[in-house]
């Protein structure tokens, strides 16, 4: 029982970061029309920047101005000299050029932090761990983290259904070219969206950086899960991206723990272990191919 | 008379051109990974070495080499394509590979074209065996030494439950096959990771139901750190012994992780507080001209240098000429290690010492590894038997 806590405790967390980072994507595929490979990479500049940050001041509030100043600077300036000469090119264009981005990101946070992957301590107040069940502790930083991912889909929520700009970015998810014969600066939009998208993934990777390693490529990692989450949610989004984040982080973390126990139970121990740790490996995927089956545009696309 | 003048400017070209030939570098190919989460590891590799040979004043035993440097990118591809270009330029002695799939690919091309690899840290079991070649050198250790002497430890260490840990490739399956040939209590689980995984929280919640006295876990460079933060986060250190190849805690991940390394335990054949000459000019020389502290992958690869280094120095840099003797000079290994004691076995794979070291806070409030005893002594693999060598 409190094993299916914990890991649902888990699955929460997983999905706030790969929230944070899809929420953005999501909105460049489907409103900018643009493949961004190179999104994980303003997650790696949010991480290293807060990094230094924290070596530099001690302080985790600077560290996550820092991270999001930084990703959203780096994010706009990427948009403003490459992307933006990408919107009328097809995919295989901008996955080429989006790539190079990604390449030409790590090598330049070589140069600039080195190769030594820094540290990035717990923050004093968000350390240790507290008492969600009787007798299940489960560590603050963490809960952090799903409380930073509550907070942002509710801010995300109330800046796209309640606001002009939302309605703009609404609009230009279901059809840009009307939005743009309506007058509007559909260019200053597309940065807008571009900046928001770096700037989660700046946040995302502050907040990532106490628990995971800060390390070149690191975005990369975790990006074919969150194109994943698009796919799942259906591309154009943010509630979208919220259900997929939720299924796959679920999936994900649940297959994970409780595979391998079943594995073992239905088949003999030679094969059980190679079996579970493919299906493991396989598990959002096959999420993504029934999905895909049932919905081939996702559970919840913009309307087009 | 002008003829002969001709003639006159003639042979002195030629004799200039002998000169130059007789002083040109021995060209070393060293291909590492230098970019990818692994490129701190190859760059302390490539240091080390640059290291040796710059001691020598650009020579290695007195020759003078030229180090050709190339990133593999962590890609068995992109190694062989790189060997390959480097063989047709004319290289014949090879070394700088970390990683056993890159590794695995470069070989044979190498050495089937009579060129020399001679390996600072990825130790295959085929080489070691069956596939055993007499141009192949493995300066560092066979891969199964790590975690068969962890399980040693373990068994010391009176730790009597353990879960093994590793991702699902094939590196991570020979470390968890190699810790069960010598493990002598009882695995309550294996559990295998994804090979990009960082977030560990699942695996720990099942550690925790399980109860185990102690983890072993194959995690080298960022899943290793991420797993060590995670592993103290949950507070899980407090009660499980942490027992694992210091290639799962070297001394960059150590600084990565912050206190969520103290109390580790590692097995180990060298690091910079080992009690030698040779080891602490080294760990002296490196930290004055690199600012910071060697790894043991930049230990290994300074021995490959100066290994190279004497063999060099006994066909006066002529690999090309005299390739038997420069063999033979290899296995002599007729240069002073920085781990004390070391030789080739009749595979041309280490035997040397193993043992123990805990990561405790030392005096000056520095997480640091203390010597604790040793492991193995002598320590070898249990390949060489299938090892056949025509030469």
């Amino acid at each position: 029982m409190y094993m299916l806590v914990e890991q649902a405790m888990n699955g929460l967390q997983y999905s706030a970061l790969l929230f944070l980072l899809s929420a953005g994507l999501t909105l460049i595929f489907g409103i900018m029309n643009v493949v961004n490979l190179a999104h994980g990479s303003f997650y790696m500049v949010g991480a290293f920047c807060a990094a230094a940050a924290v070596a530099s001041t001690g302080s985790f509030l600077v560290a996550i101005l820092a991270a999001v100043v930084s990703a959203c600077l780096y994010g706009l300036v990427v948009e403003r000299l490459v992307i933006n000469r990408l919107y009328q090119r097809d995919h295989l264009d901008q996955v080429l050029a989006t790539l190079g981005i990604m390449l030409f990101t790590n090598a330049l946070v070589t140069l600039v932090f080195g190769r030594s992957p820094p540290f990035v301590a717990i923050p004093e107040l968000l350390s240790g761990s507290v008492q969600i069940l009787p007798g299940l502790n489960y560590p603050v930083m963490r809960l952090a983290f799903i409380g930073a991912g509550v907070f942002v889909a509710i801010g995300l929520w109330y800046l796209i259904s309640r606001t002009k700009v939302g309605m703009l970015v609404r609009a230009g998810a279901d059809d840009s070219e009307i939005v743009e014969a309506l007058g509007i600066n559909i260019r200053r939009l597309f940065m807008l969206v571009f900046g928001l998208g770096a700037l989660l993934c700046g946040f995302a990777g502050v907040m990532a950086a106490p628990l995971l390693a800060v390390e070149i490529g690191m975005g990369e990692k975790v990006l074919i899960t969150t194109f994943v989450v698009i796919v799942v949610g259906g591309v154009g989004s943010v509630r979208g991206a919220l259900l997929g984040s939720l299924l796959v982080g679920m999936t994900d973390s649940f297959g994970r723990a409780f595979i391998p126990i079943w594995m073992s139970k239905l088949l003999p121990p030679e094969y059980s272990d190679s079996i579970s740790s493919s299906l493991v490996s396989a598990s959002i995927y096959i999420l993504m191919a029934v999905v895909l089956l049932v919905k081939p545009r996702g559970l919840i696309p913009a309307q087009r | 008379m002008k003829q002969f003048k001709k003639l006159g400017v003639g042979l002195a070209l030629s004799a200039a051109a002998f000169i130059a030939h007789a002083q040109d570098p021995v060209k070393i190919g060293f291909i590492g990974t230098l970019s990818t989460p692994a490129g701190y590891i190859g760059e302390d590799q490539r240091d080390a070495f640059a290291l040796a040979i710059k001691e020598g004043g650009g020579k290695l035993g007195g020759v003078p080499v030229d180090l050709i440097v190339e990133d593999d990118g962590l890609k068995p591809g992109s190694g062989k394509q790189s060997a390959e270009k480097m063989l047709q330029e004319g290289v014949r002695v090879f070394t700088g590979i970390n990683f056993s799939n890159v590794l695995v690919a470069v070989v044979p091309s190498v050495v089937k074209d009579g060129g020399f690899y001679v390996s600072l840290n990825a130790g295959p079991s085929n080489f070691a065996g069956k596939a055993c070649s007499p141009n192949f050198f493995s300066v560092a250790m066979q891969n199964d030494s790590y975690s068969d002497t962890a399980a040693m430890a373990a068994n010391q260490l009176g730790v009597k439950k353990i879960v093994i840990m590793a991702p699902a490739y094939q590196a991570g399956r020979d470390a968890l096959t190699g810790f069960k040939s010598a493990y002598k209590g009882e695995i309550l689980a294996e559990i295998y990771t994804k090979l990009d995984q960082s977030d560990f929280s699942v695996e720990l919640a099942r550690i925790r139901s399980l109860q185990p006295d102690g983890i072993f876990e194959f995690l080298p460079g960022g899943a290793g750190i991420n797993f060590a933060k995670q592993f103290a986060n949950s507070g899980l250190n407090k009660t499980v012994k942490m027992v694992t190849p210091l290639y799962s805690m070297d001394d960059r991940m150590l600084a990565a992780s912050g206190d969520a390394g103290e109390g580790f335990y590692l097995s180990t054949q060298w690091t910079a507080a080992q009690d030698n000459k040779a080891s602490k000019d080294f760990v002296a020389a490196f930290e004055k001209e690199y600012k910071r502290r060697p790894t043991v992958y930049a230990a290994t690869s300074y021995d490959t240098a100066r290994l190279i280094g004497s063999a060099l120095k006994a066909v006066n840099g002529d690999v090309k000429g005299k390739p038997d003797e420069f063999r033979a000079a290899l296995r002599k290994a007729e240069f002073e290690s920085v781990r004390g004691k070391f030789k080739f076995g009749s595979n041309q794979y280490p035997i040397q010492d193993w043992f123990l070291v805990q990561v405790v806070r030392g005096a000056d409030g520095k997480l640091d590894y203390k010597p604790i005893s040793g492991i193995a002594k002598d320590h070898t693999d249990p390949y060489a038997s299938q090892c056949q060598m025509d030469k």
